[in-house]
């Protein structure tokens, strides 16, 4: 197995006064090419922090990144980020924020045409070319959420980060979200880490589960392989024992042996 | 008085001119005028729902106005003295006899001339420093107790001392608007600056935008909402300040005009300038309001 993306003994300590609180401890974790990796765990033990640490927007304590055996410490478009709450800039258009990226990404190698041809592209494979001169808030939260996606597919990442993408979406919408996440990660072939809370989407999209346990000091507790054949499909494997089985695995070391304790 | 009773006749004219409209269908085939009629009917409606009140305000105000000071040895004119005093100002706003001696536009637009120019310099320097107070904890610690301190100095405290440094009336009246309407401009700047929210900043790295890009394609339209509330109060105070400074520095100018009147006891004067000026400032502050809603029309949080 090749590490194409390499967490190697990260540790996060965050440091308010002379408070110091120690949020992940030592991470280790192998990412290979093509793979389709979520964390999952309880809000708070820093998922959030270490998919912020493996696009470089915020530094480690201790230990490093490596892409392709290469330290990687600051933001950049080969780690691209479909933020959880979209984060697309309402002054422009739909069209426009996903140029923003590939007008950066290729400045060099693509021409003007090519750089327009490749927007839209990316726009259609997210199915959002018809709102192309939209605002996003003339759309909906589910294709706001699916601009963010086009718009960090834009600037081919190595890697592709979802944090919490389907989070702030209603049920149904997040399972067509997850279904058109599926069918590009089969057709492109990304590697893609995802951070999540829903068990079925953990089991449902990914190859690997990483299960955190609580913080403070939170670790990886434990890895899960999720031996489902792909293409997947929900209705199929809802009555599936395998998945049955994943998820059940999940669902005891998050409510039995790492229960949430509430700050009270 | 005569503004109802005008009104009163506009809507007695309207209701006949729809009516053969109405009834066009029945002998020729022109079903589109139909819909147009009715919609410029309803807007004239609508229109008259918000210009009819303030128009019976002004109507009332001003007879009470004109009862309140007809009496003989009232010491200020009634609004039918203003008019036929003024009346000469009024018609005939260009005339130009040499010196001082000018129609009110030519007042006005020396006024607004050095507003737009000390007000220009206000904005450009006051985004810059706000966006640099905003973005930078230091310029921040080091500038902001100073222009907490010197923002509090009234304008006209200032001039003195522009004109013993630039020895001349116009560059101080500039001067002046300048440092009454930059302090707003910083400071709603700075506070918009430092509003971006986090994700953007995050967009722009993970992006890789340079500076200059992340400045012109983030910072200044996502602090576009705070910027222009800077530049709306900032208009509005420098027409304040260009009167009180005008007094002062004489030459032409709506502000020495207001005071030439007082000094020759032409208060009915003195009435029209301020009503002109009350027109102008409403005018400044549409315009600037008109411009922020094009230019932020796509930053309004969703």
């Amino acid at each position: 197995m090749q590490a194409y993306l390499k967490l190697d003994h990260i540790d996060k300590t965050f440091t308010r006064g002379n408070a110091t609180t120690e949020v992940l401890k030592d991470i280790n974790l192998t990412i290979e090419k093509g793979e389709y990796v979520s964390i999952i765990g309880h809000s708070g033990c820093g998922k959030s922090t270490l998919l912020n640490i493996v696009a470089g927007l915020t530094d480690t304590t201790q230990g490093c990144v490596l892409l392709e055996n290469r330290e990687v410490n600051s933001p950049g478009p080969d780690r691209a980020v479909v933020f959880q709450n979209h984060s697309l800039l309402p002054w422009l258009t739909v069209y426009e924020n996903v140029r923003l990226g590939v007008d950066k990404v290729f400045s060099s190698t693509k021409t003007r045409a090519e750089r327009d041809a490749w927007t839209m592209h990316n726009l259609n494979l997210v199915q959002m070319a018809h709102a192309k001169d939209k605002r996003p808030s003339e759309v909906s939260g589910g294709m706001k959420q699916r601009v963010g996606i086009a718009r960090a597919l834009a600037m081919e990442p190595k890697v592709l980060l979802l944090d919490e993408p389907f989070g702030a979406l209603d049920a149904l919408t997040r399972a067509h979200l997850q279904d058109s996440v599926m069918a590009l990660h089969q057709k492109l072939g990304n590697t893609i880490l995802m951070i999540t809370h829903d068990v079925d989407e953990a089991v449902l999209l990914s190859d690997r589960i990483v299960m955190m346990t609580n913080g403070p000091s939170a670790r990886i507790g434990e890895v899960l392989e999720v031996p489902l054949a792909r293409p997947r499909k929900r209705l199929e494997l809802a009555t599936n024992p395998g998945y049955l089985k994943c998820r059940q695995r999940v669902l005891e070391f998050l409510y039995e042996r790492h229960r949430f304790v509430e700050a009270a | 008085m005569s503004m109802p009773a005008i009104k009163a006749e506009a809507t007695a004219v309207a209701v006949p001119t729809s009516s053969p409209i109405a009834a066009a269908p029945v002998v020729t085939m022109t079903p589109k005028q139909a819909p147009r009629a009715e919609k410029y009917a309803k807007m004239a409606r609508e229109a008259a729902v918000r210009v009819v009140p303030p128009l019976v305000v002004l109507a009332l105000l001003m007879l009470f106005w004109e009862l309140v000071c007809r009496r003989t040895g009232s010491t200020l004119p009634p609004p039918s003295r203003v008019f036929a005093d003024t009346k000469e100002l009024i018609f005939d706003p260009f005339f130009d006899r040499g010196g001082i001696d000018k129609g009110l536009f030519w007042h006005l637009s020396a006024s607004l001339q050095r507003v737009a120019l000390g007000y220009s310099i206000a904005a450009v320097a006051g985004i810059a420093l706000g966006t640099l107070v905003g973005q930078s904890v230091w310029a921040m610690r080091g500038l902001d107790p100073l222009f907490q301190v010197l923002r509090t100095i009234p304008p006209l405290a200032w001039l003195p001392l522009s004109l013993a440094a630039f020895r001349d009336g116009q560059p101080s009246a500039i001067f002046v608007i300048f440092i009454t309407s930059v302090w707003p401009i910083i400071i709603n700047t700075a506070v918009g600056i430092r509003n971006i929210p986090q994700d953007y900043r995050n967009v722009a790295a993970v992006v890789q935008l340079n500076p200059l890009e992340f400045f012109s394609k983030i910072m200044i339209p996502a602090a576009a909402p705070y910027i222009f509330t800077g530049l709306r109060i900032g208009i509005g105070l420098s027409w304040l300040a260009i009167v009180a400074a005008e007094m002062l520095i004489g030459g032409v100018g709506i502000g020495f005009f207001i005071w030439d009147a007082w000094n020759s006891s032409h208060i009915s004067e003195i009435i029209l300038a301020l009503f002109y000026v009350g027109i102008i400032g409403f005018v400044l502050d549409r315009l600037i309001a008109g411009m922020a809603k094009v230019v932020t029309r796509g930053t309004a949080l969703n």
